[in-house]
This record gives C-alpha cells, structure tokens and sequence, in this order.
C-alpha cells in the first residue's frame, strides 16, 4: 500500500497515457462505424463480408500486431501511434457489426413515416435514424471501452507508457503492490467509462429509459 | 382534387402492384380505398405524396402532375396518419404533433402553442404532452398520429389502416371522432382499409379493389350495397352472407331491424334524428341510417 502511495505521481502519469491511448480508438471506431455500417447493410452480401472480416481481425492476437504495426506503417516501435491504430481496428471490429444491428434494429415503420412526414434524407438519418440506432450503439460503445482499456495495457509489454508498464514493472521487480495497483487502476478506470457512457446514454435518450414507467 | 390518369405500378422483378388505375376523387371528400391484401391500396395512395412513383401515369393534385413536384416539400404539404408504429419513439407526443410545422419552419413556440389546441381537437389530455409514445394507449397513440396528420393543417390528409392496431371498441370510438372532425374540417381524406365496415362509415365514396388496383366499384356506401356490381363485390360487402340483407320485425310494438341470420341489427325510428345519428348505427350498415348523413 506504501508503495501505491509514493508513487501516486507515477500512476496518475500512466493513467493519462492510457487515457490519451484509449480514448481516440473508442471515438474513431465510433465515427467511422457508422457510415460503414450504413454501406454494409445498404447490400446483402457486403454485411456478410463485414460481419466475417471484422470477426477474423479480433482473431489477430495483439501483442504481434503491436509488433508488427510499426513495420507497415513506419512509425517507431514506441510510438503510441502504433497502440492507438491497432486498438482502432479492433475497436472498428466490434462496432461494425453492433452498428450494422443498431441501424438494423430501427423500425422501418417508423422510417416510413418519418419519410411521408417530409424528412429529406439527412435529416432523417440524423434526427431519426441515428437516434432510434442509439441505444443499440451504446450497448457497442461501452463493450469497446472497456475492451479498449484493457488493451491499451498490452502495449506495456513493449514499453509503450500505460497503466501496463506496472504489471510488467511490478512483475520484474517483484513488487506486490505495484502489480495489483495497475489491476486495480485499469479497472477502475473501464468501470469509471462505463458509468459515464451509461449516464451520457440516460441523458441522450430519455425515451428509452421512460418507455416502461407509468404506462396507462 | 386528386387524379389518378392510367396509373399503373410494375415493381422491378415483374410484381404487378397497380395495373391500370383511373379515379378522380373531389375536393372535400372522403374517400375509402379497401381490399384484401395484394390490392394495392398502399401502393395507390402513397403515390399521392411521391412515396411511390407509378411506372406509367399521372397522378395530379388539382390538375398538376405530383412527378413535377418536390417530394419533400410535397409530403410536408400532405397530412399522413398510419398506424401507432409511425409515430417517433424518441419525441414527446408535444414534439410528434409539431413535428411536420417544424419541418416547414414554424417557429417552436408557435408550432407548440398549435399542438395543445390540436391534442383538445382530438380528445387527448393536456397532461400527456410530455409522455413518449409508448407511455400511452393505443387509442391515445391514434390520437396523437391524428392530431400530426393534422399539424400543418394540410388539405389532403392520407390515412394507412390508422386503426388498424386498436381493439374494436377504440376503434369505433376513433371513427366517430375522424366523422366529427371531417364534418368541421372538411379535409380530401384518402382512407385506406381493408375493412369494409369502417370504409362505408368513413368513406363518402368506396372504392372496392380487386387484386392488381383493379376497381370492382366506386360508389357511395348507399350505391354499393343497392346494387352491387357483381358477385365480388357483393360477397366483399357481405350481402351474400345476409349479414346487410336486413328486414323488419314487429317486436314488443317496435319495428326491430333483423339480419338474415335473425339476429337484431337495430330498431327503426320513427322520425330519422338527425345529428347524433352516428351513435344509433349499429354496424354501419345504410339499412338503418338511410337519410340520417348529414349535409356534406
């Protein structure tokens, strides 16, 4: 526990690192899963290449891709770059498929009149479609935080600055405390992410926390 | 007034939707589209706001061909109810009604200020302005489709199966309420069902489809069930059930309307009522309400 707290400074450091390497593959995958989303479910056999690549790339084990992601694309081997790319392809792996069910999941019904209501298309998509898809993406969003935060650690096994560099630090060293500070702060940090995106949820979504109370 | 010249619907694959379709419905008037499923009825009447484009003819909303037309602009101009499923699950039954003003410009508050007075028009309470969709009845959620169909008070309002999803008790209730309004409002409706029964209740005229968009008859409720065209028609109607072929029995010094079946259908009045006479109709059949429509 000592430990822990003479070197508060160290873990506070590392956890911004993590953050700085966890948060920008959690808001790309986002982004760039929709539109491929909406193209893969705009043909049958494109959401079956989608749903069967984005399988077989989180079959790719990490710790070699982080190896390997600097000879591709020529960043240095410590380059957080390398960590935030590989962990935006997984992340992507997982939210393409979930955001191809979210736009899938929304009643076309409910398109249908919104179209007869007199949406041009982008407002549509933006004020209907995207909306209705929302509680299905956010189920994706929180799955991919916390999956990400937990790989981000990997990266300390290369020397990469994260909350990992304490397994692997605590590990050669032989300090107890120092291993179960980076559980605990890993944790803590995917759980702390995951409350947040719940509540950001709550506040987006009203309608679908109401839909079940009170009904006549 | 809507025209439909020689409209016919191929969908890509050789479905033939609407064959050759020809009817000019009035200013003002209500008219029911019903069928069995497969007659088009759907396809025909969204292709009033350009949800569907016909393979070959016009169809014209006063005498201009709707294909000139901006499709968004056109449906904005044009009231659409469909069933409890059309409304928006993620806005308030307040922004659900405002939802088509809004989309032309109106101001929020102004826009907002419309949808109370409508929610009183349509019989919902004030209370449930801020209640989700899926917090209210199916009679309510009807309500609230009603009242956006009427938002940016539209001359033509398009009604797809509106009650098709509420208990027949609401129902009835929902129809009396949509009589009432069209007798203050006086809106070109275009109702399309499959029942029978609300079609001759909502309809000035009917129109009986066989598959393909092809009309069996046009007529108002009246004309169709004096003279059926054909056997189609007739068993459409239920006329050869003797469901409509109704007689008078002398009961307890009353003359009692009987179907052919013997079961009671009404009781004839001396003196039709007029006004309120929607209420006394049993089943909607002309039998017991002949003279009673009022003025048009």
């Amino acid at each position: 526990m000592s430990w822990v707290l003479d070197n508060l400074d160290v873990i506070a450091g590392y956890t911004g690192a993590h953050l700085l390497q966890a948060l920008p593959p959690i808001a790309l995958a986002f982004v760039l899963s929709l539109p491929l989303a909406k193209l893969a479910n705009s043909r049958g056999w494109l959401r079956t290449g989608v749903t069967t690549t984005s399988g077989l790339m989180y079959a790719i084990p990490s710790l070699p891709l982080f190896v390997l992601l600097p000879g591709l694309i020529g960043t240095g081997v410590r380059s957080p770059l390398n960590i935030i790319i590989a962990l935006t392809l997984y992340a992507l792996a997982l939210m393409v498929p979930t955001a191809s069910d979210g736009f899938r999941s929304v009643s076309r019904d409910v398109l249908g009149s919104a179209t007869a209501q007199g949406f041009a298309p982008a407002a549509r998509f933006w004020e209907v479609e995207l909306p209705l898809a929302g509680p299905v993406l956010l189920g994706g969003v929180r799955v991919v935080a916390v999956s990400t935060i937990s790989l981000v650690t990997v990266g300390g096994v290369l020397g990469v600055p994260s909350l990992g560099m304490l397994f692997v630090d605590g590990v050669r060293r032989g300090i107890v405390a120092e291993i179960g500070a980076g559980i605990v702060a890993t944790a803590a940090l995917a759980l702390l992410t995951d409350a947040l995106l719940v509540l950001l949820g709550r506040a987006l979504m009203p309608w679908h926390h109401r839909r079940r109370e009170e009904r006549p | 007034m809507i025209g439909f010249e020689n409209v016919r619907k191929e969908y890509p694959g050789g479905t033939l939707a609407v064959e050759d379709f020809t009817l000019e419905i009035a200013s003002h008037e209500a008219v029911a589209l019903v069928g069995t499923s497969g007659s088009g009825k759907t396809t025909l009447m969204r292709m009033i706001n350009r949800m569907v484009d016909p393979t070959s003819g016009r169809v014209t909303i006063d005498g201009e061909d709707v294909a000139g037309m901006n499709p968004v602009a056109l449906r904005r101009s044009i009231g659409y109810v469909m069933q409890a499923s059309g409304l928006l699950p993620h806005r308030t039954v307040l922004d659900n009604i405002t939802t088509v003003p809004v989309l032309r410009g109106t101001s929020k508050t102004a826009a907002r200020e419309r949808a109370r007075e409508l929610m009183h028009i349509v019989g919902l309470d004030p209370a449930l302005a801020t209640r989700y969709p899926a917090q209210l009845s199916g009679g309510q959620q009807q309500r609230v489709g009603v009242a956006r169909g009427l938002a940016a008070d539209p001359n033509i309002l398009l009604m797809d199966e509106p009650f098709g999803a509420v208990d027949p008790i609401v129902r009835d209730e929902l129809q009396g309420e949509l009589q009432r309004l069209q007798r203050e409002l006086r809106k070109t409706i275009v109702f399309v069902t499959h029942d029978i029964d609300e079609a001759f209740r909502i309809g000035d005229r009917v129109v009986i489809l066989r598959p393909g968009g092809r009309i069996a008859q046009v007529g108002t409720p009246q004309e169709i069930l004096a003279a059926p065209a054909d056997d189609f028609v007739a068993s459409f109607v239920g006329a050869d059930r003797g469901a409509r072929t109704l007689h008078i029995e002398r009961i307890e010094g009353r003359d009692v309307i009987v179907d052919a079946d013997g079961r009671a259908a009404g009781v004839l009045s001396a003196a039709p009522a007029r006004g309120g006479a929607d209420e006394d109709r049993a089943d909607g059949t002309s039998a017991s309400t002949a003279g009673q429509e009022p003025p048009r």
